[in-house]
């Protein structure tokens, strides 16, 4: 099987301090990558990088996209990867208030992708809102409604739904999670990992939350001062940490 | 009429004036793209039309007829100010009667009389920027423009038809000119949107406070916004002008007293006026109501 993303060397450098620095991986489709590390570690930044919202110092993206084979990101011309960006990616913020159009309806949230790729109908692209509020579990009788008005949990579901209308391939999670109390937390964690296997989908999730790793990846990345320290198969990297860093940042999850 | 004194003719030197017209020389070229141009300070305050005053500037001939107008009427303190700015400035003659005219500068409408290729339509336009009220940097503005990824402006439609049940901008409605730039019509009503399309006339937008000039040529193609479900529409009156009968121009509500009376007149006075000296009449015409 060909890898839907292959990344190699990347690297990015705030003037002396590393932002990461020779990160590499392959992710086939279907698959869950988790990015696990503390604070400042520089998770964000590799999915900033990854995402080709932040230019990398060296390092190169290619990404498969139907029909062209493996292509290199830095090749492609910004319209065909702004185009890439709203069809076949989807990208879910931490806060939901940076990646949802606050003043406009839910529904218009939802169908904004599909305007932008070409949709003129109304009652199309209103039915398809609707049915996507529907998968998130969010009410559709709610679809008129401002995202304003809507719980923490439910934007971040909206924000979810709003990138998957277009059914894409790869998405890119920023802490999906934090932020919500923990019983949210589950909700969600429970619908992310139903919509990836419904929908085959290959993510790569940033996370502080080892929890979180647990339950949805398939692998995990452990990052470390930029650097990834330790990677692996998830429940074989959470119940045997090789690496001293690895060992500390298992053992410092509280048990209840 | 004679000119003033010290000023060059039209008022603008002759330096700016062949800096506006190579901006506008673009602007025909690429139809719908906002050219910048180094705008002047005129002798009247930003929103007066300054834009389109330095256009009609440049482009002023000796043998030019100058109509102006605004809401459609020849007679309002802005009309009659720019044409009188001109007469002074560059002694040109001015018209009411729209086939008269050369030159049209205008503010929010478009006569009804169908233009003709010999006439050059000016439009003052406060905000160039179609989309500015969706996304208010200009860098991302231009970028999309660059990309021609209006998604959003339609964004803003489905918004209107979830909240108002159809699209409710009635004026500077959004248009695709020549199937590749998204443009502001200036504020025109939506009813004068379809007679941007394929107007044999040059058409000319000035910005004044926003620097920036766009044109539509002559036969150029410029469609309105809209869903296929909810397609475009102008908008219509139950009543015909109470003074022409018109039942085809755009009309104006006018109150009449403190009891609820009103009547809707054309907002064009050129075209009502002609109607009514072709012996046209209306429910509030002074024949009608004689014989009432």
């Amino acid at each position: 099987m060909n890898p839907l993303l292959r990344v190699n060397g990347l690297s990015k450098r705030y003037g002396e301090r590393i932002g990461c620095a020779d990160v590499g991986f392959d992710l086939y489709p279907g698959e869950v990558l988790a990015v696990v590390g503390e604070s400042g570690s520089g998770k964000s930044t590799l999915l900033q990088l990854l995402s080709t919202r932040l230019p990398a110092d060296a390092g190169s993206i290619h990404y498969q996209i139907t029909g062209r084979g493996l292509v290199d990101m830095a090749h492609l011309s910004e319209a065909e990867r702004r185009w890439l960006l709203r069809t076949d990616w989807g990208f879910v913020e931490q806060n939901p208030r940076d990646g949802l159009r606050m003043n406009v309806s839910a529904g218009a949230n939802v169908g904004e992708r599909l305007m932008a790729t070409g949709a003129r109908h109304y009652g199309q692209i209103r039915a398809t809102a609707s049915d996507w509020l529907a998968r998130v579990e969010l009410d559709p009788a709610r679809l008129d409604e401002l995202p304003a008005g809507f719980s923490g949990g439910m934007q971040q579901r909206l924000q979810i739904a709003r990138n998957l209308v277009t059914r894409p391939r790869l998405v890119f999670m920023d802490e999906p999670t934090a932020g919500l109390d923990v019983s949210v937390q589950a909700r969600l964690l429970d619908l992310m990992r139903e919509l990836v296997t419904d929908l085959g989908l290959a993510a790569v999730i940033v996370t502080h939350d080892l929890a979180v790793a647990r339950l949805l990846a398939h692998r995990l990345l452990v990052m470390r001062q930029g650097r990834v320290v330790e990677t692996g198969l998830t429940d074989q990297v959470l119940d045997d940490p090789q690496h001293p860093y690895t060992q500390l940042l298992v053992s410092s999850v509280l048990q209840v | 009429m004679n000119t003033i004194a010290g000023y060059n003719f039209a008022y603008l030197d002759e330096q700016t004036k062949r800096m506006i017209r190579r901006a506008l020389l673009k602007a025909v070229a690429i139809p719908g793209y906002q050219v910048p141009f180094g705008s002047r300070e005129m002798p009247l305050p930003y929103g007066w039309g300054t834009g389109g005053i330095q256009i009609t500037a440049s482009i002023l001939g000796r043998d030019d007829v100058l109509k102006v107008i605004d809401q459609g009427s020849d007679d309002t303190t802005n009309a009659v100010n720019i044409r009188r700015f001109f007469a002074r400035t560059a002694g040109i003659a001015t018209t009411e009667k729209t086939e008269d005219a050369t030159i049209i500068q205008t503010r929010h409408r478009i006569p009804e009389k169908p233009l003709s290729e010999q006439q050059i339509m000016v439009y003052q336009v406060p905000l160039p920027e179609p989309l500015a009220r969706l996304e208010p940097r200009e860098a991302v503005t231009r970028k999309l423009h660059a990309l021609a990824d209006y998604g959003l402006m339609h964004v803003k439609l489905y918004e209107d038809i979830a909240r108002y049940g159809h699209i409710a901008s009635t004026y500077d409605y959004p248009v695709l000119v020549n199937g590749r730039y998204l443009m502001a019509p200036s504020p025109i009503p939506k009813f004068d949107n379809p007679k941007l399309h394929m107007n044999p006339a040059l058409q000319l937008f000035g910005a004044g406070r926003e620097k920036r000039v766009y044109a539509i040529p002559p036969y150029t193609k410029v469609e309105s916004l809209d869903f296929e479900d909810h397609p475009f529409s102008v908008q219509r009156w139950e009543d015909p002008c109470a003074l022409c009968g018109a039942e085809d121009s755009f009309l104006d509500e006018v109150v009449l007293d403190d009891a609820g009376g009103r009547m809707f007149v054309c907002s064009d006075s050129d075209y009502c006026t002609t109607r009514q000296a072709a012996g046209h009449t209306g429910s509030q015409s002074p024949v009608a109501k004689e014989a009432a």
